[in-house]
C-alpha cells in the first residue's frame, strides 16, 4: 500500500430507522439517515462533516465505530473491512478511537481517570505491558497536557476543558490512527475552546493521526479542516477542500449555509432562507 | 447602531408608573444594582454573584456574556425569583419604580410570566411532555383570567406570532412531535402570552442548529422591533450578541468585567478578558489561526481568586491586580471595565 491510500473508506453507505408504529396496525415509518454516502479519509488528514442536526453525520460517525450497522455499503480501514465494534479484530479497534461533545455524560463518575484510562490497556494488554504502565500514564497526561496528579482525581472535581482532556487521553490511550470528534469542542467555553483545537491539531501532527472531525460550526471548520464534507438529510451534498468550501462553494445548500453563517464583527446575518432565495 | 448609553448611568426618574403605559424607547424599564447572591451547597458556601449592576431600557436588549460559572444565568434569574433553594439575595432589583427583592411572593408570580416573560435553554425540559402545546399556552392565557371562549383564538395568534406555520394543524400536537426550532417557537409564544414589557431568554439558541439558530434571533428582533419588547438575553456566544444586543455586560467570576454599547465592546474591548473572549471566536468570511488560548479553567465563584478574579489568566496582570479588587468605573463615556490596566487593554 502507497501512502497516499485512504485511512478509511466509505462506500454507498445506507442507514435506516425504523420510526414507532403510528396505529396498532400501521406500518413503521422509514428514516433513511443515510442515504448512499461516499467518503474517503486520507492519512494525517482532518475531515470535517457537517450539516444540520438529522443530516446524517453522527450516524456515519456511528458507523464508523461499528455502534451502528449499515443496511448497505462497506467501509474499509486500510483496505480491512470495518464491521461491528465486537466483530473487529483487536488492532482494528485499537485504530479507530472516539472523542465525545460531552466529557461530563461520557466519563464514569465513579471511576478516577487513571482507572478510566488503565480500563482501556486491560482490554489491550499489548499496547501496555503492566510494567510499562506507570511511565505510560505519565506520557499520556502530558500529551494531553494535565498534571500526573490528575489520575488520582474523579472526572466530576476537574473543569470542563480537563474532563475533554482526559477523554482525549482515553482515545490516544490506544495508539489510534484515526479519531472521530462529535462536536468535541461545542460545548466547552469559549476561552477553554482553542485549548482543545490547539491540543487536537498537535497531536494529529505530532502522532500522526487522522480526524474525522463532525461539528455543525463552520468557523471552526475553516480554522481546522483539510477536507470538508457537507450533508443533508442523509446524503453527501458537496465535498471538497476546506479552501475551496470556503472560497467557492458549488452547491446551492452549501451556499446557503456559508451566507447564514456570520462572524463576530461584520454584516448582519442573513436567515437561511434569504440566503437561498438570493443564490437562486 | 447604539444611539444611547447604558440606561442604569443615565437612570434618574423612576420608569413609567402606569400598569399599561410603555415607557419611551431608551428609558430605564429594569434596573438591576448592586447584586448580591450567597448560596450554599453542602459544606461550601459563597457569593456567587459579588455587586453586579446592569440595566434594561424599554424596548432594548441587554446582553449577559459570560462563560459557565460566571453567574449570568443566576443573575437572570434572580429577577423573576427563580434560584436555588437557600440563596440569600440583597442588592435592589427596580421593576416599574418598585423593589423586587423586597416584593411579596405574591407579586413576584404576577410579575413573572405576565410583565417578564421568561425563555429557557431547553424547551423540551420546560414544557410538559404529555399535554398538547396549545393547552400550555392556553392555560397560561386561562390563569390570567381569560374568558374560555376567547382562549382558543388567542392561542393561535400568540403560536402564529411566534412564527409557528399552520398553528390551527400545530395546536393539539405534543412537544416530542416538534423540531427543536418550533418548540423554541412554543416556548416563545408562552412568554408572549402574558403581553410582558420584558422578555428574560437564557440561551435561547444554544440548543439549536446554525440554520435555526438565525430564524430565532429573527424572531427575537421582529418582536422587538414590532412590538417594542425588551429583552434582557443570557449567552456564550459572543457572535449572537453582537447581532442581537444593544448593550452588553461581561461578566467573570460572578462580577461584572466590561459594560457598554455592544459592538464598541467586542469589537474595542477595555478589559482583557472580554479581548480574550472575542479573539477567541473563530472567523467564517476569513481562514484565522486558532487563537492563543486563555490559560487555565474559569474562575469558581465559590472560590474566586484574590484581588481581580481574572488576575491568574490575565496577561496584562501586575501585583496590584492579585491585591486590590478593581472597581467598574467609566473609562471613556458609555464604557465601564472593571481593570486596573483598562486603558492599556489593546485589541
Amino acid at each position: 500500500m502507497t501512502s497516499s491510500d485512504p485511512v478509511l473508506e466509505i462506500r454507498d453507505l445506507r442507514v435506516a430507522f425504523h420510526g414507532p408504529r403510528r396505529s396498532l396496525r400501521g406500518g413503521r415509518t422509514i428514516t433513511q439517515a443515510v442515504d448512499g454516502v461516499s467518503l474517503d479519509i486520507q492519512p494525517q488528514e482532518i475531515l470535517a462533516l457537517v450539516g444540520e442536526s438529522g443530516s446524517g453525520k453522527s450516524t456515519v460517525a456511528r458507523c464508523v465505530l461499528g455502534l451502528v450497522q449499515p443496511q448497505e455499503g462497506t467501509i474499509t480501514y486500510e483496505g480491512r473491512a470495518l464491521g461491528p465494534i465486537d466483530k473487529r479484530p483487536a488492532e482494528l479497534q485499537r485504530a479507530v478511537q472516539m472523542v465525545f461533545q460531552d466529557p461530563g455524560s461520557s466519563l464514569n463518575p465513579r471511576m478516577t481517570v487513571g482507572s478510566i484510562i488503565r480500563e482501556a490497556w486491560k482490554v489491550h494488554p499489548a499496547v501496555a505491558p503492566s510494567g510499562e504502565r506507570r511511565e505510560a500514564m505519565r506520557e499520556l497526561l502530558a500529551a494531553v497536557g494535565l498534571d500526573e496528579g490528575v489520575a488520582a482525581r474523579r472526572p466530576t472535581a476537574l473543569s470542563g476543558g480537563q474532563r475533554q482532556r482526559v477523554s482525549i487521553a482515553r482515545a490516544l490511550a490506544l495508539r489510534p490512527r484515526l479519531l472521530v470528534c462529535d462536536e468535541a469542542v461545542s460545548a466547552l467555553d469559549v476561552s477553554v475552546q482553542s485549548q482543545i483545537l490547539r491540543l487536537l491539531v498537535e497531536l494529529q501532527r505530532t502522532r500522526e493521526l487522522s480526524i474525522l472531525f463532525i461539528t455543525h460550526d463552520l468557523a471552526v471548520v475553516r480554522q481546522i479542516a483539510d477536507r470538508v464534507a457537507v450533508m443533508r438529510k442523509g446524503e453527501l451534498v458537496e465535498s471538497t477542500t476546506a479552501e475551496q468550501l470556503f472560497t467557492n462553494p458549488t452547491h446551492r445548500y452549501t451556499q446557503g449555509l456559508l451566507r447564514a453563517a456570520y462572524d463576530l464583527e461584520g454584516a448582519v446575518e442573513v436567515t437561511f432562507e434569504e440566503a437561498r432565495e438570493q443564490i437562486s | 447602531m447604539t444611539e444611547k448609553p447604558l440606561s442604569t448611568v443615565a437612570a434618574s426618574g423612576s420608569p413609567a408608573s402606569g400598569a399599561g403605559a410603555a415607557p419611551a424607547p431608551g428609558a430605564p424599564l429594569l434596573q438591576v444594582e448592586d447584586l448580591e447572591v450567597v448560596l450554599s451547597t453542602g459544606s461550601v458556601t459563597g457569593r456567587v454573584i459579588d455587586g453586579v449592576s446592569f440595566g434594561v431600557g424599554a424596548g432594548r436588549t441587554t446582553g449577559l456574556i459570560g462563560e459557565s460559572g460566571s453567574g449570568k444565568t443566576m443573575s437572570a434569574m434572580s429577577i423573576v425569583r427563580l434560584l436555588p433553594d437557600g440563596a440569600e439575595t440583597s442588592g435592589r432589583i427596580v421593576w416599574r419604580s418598585q423593589n423586587l427583592l423586597d416584593a411579596p411572593r405574591r407579586r413576584i408570580r404576577e410579575v413573572r410570566g405576565r410583565e417578564i416573560g421568561v425563555i429557557f435553554q431547553d424547551p423540551l425540559a420546560a414544557l410538559n411532555p404529555i399535554q398538547p402545546i396549545g393547552k400550555q399556552v392556553g392555560e397560561i392565557l386561562r390563569r390570567g383570567g381569560m374568558a374560555r371562549q376567547d382562549v382558543h383564538a388567542r392561542v393561535l395568534e400568540l403560536l402564529g406570532r411566534a412564527g409557528i406555520p399552520d398553528p390551527e394543524q400545530r395546536v393539539d400536537v405534543y412537544p416530542h412531535e416538534l423540531s427543536g426550532g418550533l418548540r423554541q417557537r412554543v416556548m416563545i409564544a408562552m412568554a408572549l402570552a402574558g403581553e410582558p414589557q420584558l422578555i428574560i431568554a437564557d440561551e435561547p439558541t444554544t440548543a439549536l442548529d446554525v440554520t435555526t439558530q438565525a430564524r430565532i434571533l429573527r424572531l427575537l428582533a421582529d418582536l422587538r422591533h414590532q412590538e417594542g419588547l425588551a429583552m434582557l438575553l443570557v449567552s456564550h456566544d459572543l457572535r449572537v450578541m453582537a447581532h442581537v444586543a444593544d448593550e452588553v455586560v461581561v461578566m467573570y467570576a460572578g462580577r461584572v468585567a466590561e459594560r457598554g454599547p455592544a459592538r464598541e465592546v467586542l469589537e474595542r474591548p477595555r478589559h482583557p478578558y472580554t479581548r480574550a473572549l472575542a479573539n477567541n471566536v473563530p472567523a467564517v468570511s476569513t481562514k484565522t489561526a486558532i487563537a492563543e488560548p486563555l490559560q487555565g479553567a474559569p474562575a469558581n465563584p465559590f472560590d474566586r481568586p484574590s484581588g481581580c478574579a481574572f488576575h491568574p489568566r490575565c496577561p496584562l496582570a501586575v501585583e496590584r491586580c492579585r491585591t486590590e479588587k478593581p472597581e467598574l468605573r467609566e473609562v471613556e463615556p458609555g464604557r465601564f471595565s472593571a481593570c486596573h490596566r483598562a486603558t492599556e487593554v489593546a485589541p
